[in-house]
Parts: C-alpha cells; sequence; structure tokens
C-alpha cells in the first residue's frame, strides 16, 4: 500500500490541511448482469492521451478538469502521460501504459470470457486535481454520458 | 489526489446507472472520500496494477477490483483490500 509518508514534505503538509470531497451519500448502481456478459469500460486518472489529442494542460489552476476520449481499439504502446504530478515513479508506466490503462488486460479478459466484451470507449483524465468544481459539475457527468450512450454496464477506475 | 479523482468520476458515473470499481492507493482517501466500490491495493504510487509488463498479476488484479460489483448485501461504500 502507499502510504502518505511515501510523499514529499510539501505535499504531505498539503494533503493534511486538504479537505477531501466527500461523496454523501454514496450512490449505488447495482449491478445486474453477469460479469460474462458485461461491457466494460475503462477510466484512468493517469493524464494519458493518444498523439493527436491535446496534453493535459498543467498550468491550469486546481488541475486540469478535461478529459480525452480513448477508442476501444487504441493500442496502449501509442498513450503518451502527461501527468503534471511529480510524486509518482513514471518508469513503470513509460514501460508499459497497461499499468493504468489496461486496454490489452481488458482484451484478453473480454477473449476468455471472464467479462462479456470491451467498451467502445473509455475515458482519460489527469487526476492531478485539487479544485474540484468543474470537474463534478461538468465534465465528469459529461463524460459519464458518453459511455451511458454506449450502453456500458460497468467501469474500472484506475488511478495513478 | 489521482484517488479522489476517480472516485468522483466513480460516483458519477454510478450517478448515471454504470456500476464501478476504483483501484486504490490511499486506503485513507477512499475511507475520507467514500467511493461506491474501492480495491486498495498494496503498491506504490505509479503501479496500481502491480508491476509493468506483468500481465498476469495485473489480469488478477482486474479480476479482484471487477469481483467486487458481484457482492450482494453490502451498503455503500465498499472498501476491499487486495492482499500482497
Amino acid at each position: 500500500m502507499a502510504e502518505l509518508a511515501d510523499l514529499s514534505f510539501a505535499l504531505r503538509t498539503f494533503l493534511r490541511a486538504y479537505r477531501w470531497r466527500r461523496i454523501d451519500p454514496t450512490p449505488w448502481a447495482p449491478f445486474t448482469k453477469p460479469l460474462t456478459a458485461a461491457r466494460v469500460a475503462l477510466v484512468s486518472t493517469a493524464g494519458m492521451v493518444l498523439p493527436d489529442q491535446e496534453p493535459f494542460d498543467d498550468h491550469f489552476r486546481g488541475g486540469d478538469p478535461s478529459y480525452r476520449v480513448i477508442p476501444g481499439d487504441a493500442d496502449p504502446r501509442q498513450l503518451l502521460e502527461t501527468h503534471r504530478s511529480d510524486s509518482f515513479d513514471r518508469a513503470g508506466l513509460a514501460a508499459d501504459a497497461n499499468l493504468a490503462f489496461p486496454l490489452d488486460r481488458l482484451r484478453e479478459m473480454a477473449a476468455v470470457g471472464e467479462i462479456g466484451e470491451v467498451a467502445p470507449r473509455h475515458l482519460s483524465f489527469m487526476g492531478s486535481q485539487t479544485a474540484v468544481g468543474r470537474l463534478v459539475k461538468q465534465t465528469a457527468p459529461e463524460a459519464a454520458e458518453l459511455l451511458v450512450a454506449d450502453r456500458v454496464d460497468a467501469a474500472l477506475l484506475v488511478p495513478i | 489526489m489521482c484517488n479522489q479523482t476517480v472516485c468522483l468520476v466513480a460516483a458519477e458515473l454510478e450517478r448515471q446507472g454504470i456500476a464501478t470499481v476504483v483501484i486504490q492507493l490511499l486506503r485513507i482517501v477512499a475511507e475520507k472520500v467514500r467511493p461506491p466500490r474501492a480495491l486498495c491495493v498494496p503498491y506504490p504510487h505509479g503501479y496500481p496494477l502491480g508491476r509493468e509488463n506483468d500481465a498476469a498479476l495485473q489480469r488478477r488484479v482486474m479480476a479482484r477490483a471487477l469481483g467486487l460489483l458481484g457482492e450482494r448485501g453490502t451498503a455503500p461504500p465498499l472498501l476491499a483490500d487486495l492482499a500482497d
């Protein structure tokens, strides 16, 4: 498990005083299908973009709340990491994007029947956001609508 | 902050009817933010699925996470831990 103690002194000090956004009440979408019949999407907050997409803006005050759509047939080797945080070791992700955007793994799970199918669209956010108003009010609801339109049954969300 | 961001996006997906599981690297964040379903993993920042180029391990973590979707009789938030 990662610990707050792993982080820099400045970041630890910030996080101690940070008021986390409590989700209350916690919403709950019942999962009624068997996983073997479910359409599954990925959401990563590792700030990954495809070569033809705008990188996340690391000058955005409070953190860039935008998102990128990653097609289900994208090659994870094409994904570029544009996360602004310096509080994680980038070596693993540079060697293997599946570590945070496991599209290959999801395809393998579909191929052997562990999940029903891979969703046609997946979502990439930049996780380092301290001011989350725009994310909560605008970009997350917008992005969720895309997955609803694709009749996604379940999503796996991966931070970095 | 990444841990909070996935929780907030998960909450919005759930409000719109899509069941979610979030991977969490910091259990304390999951406890404070309260996502619907979370799998807390024993890995450092930068390694949410364990190790690069280790497909078997990545698949195991994902299968355990997605397995939480089928857990019945729980009240949110559902926080589970992946053993080392």
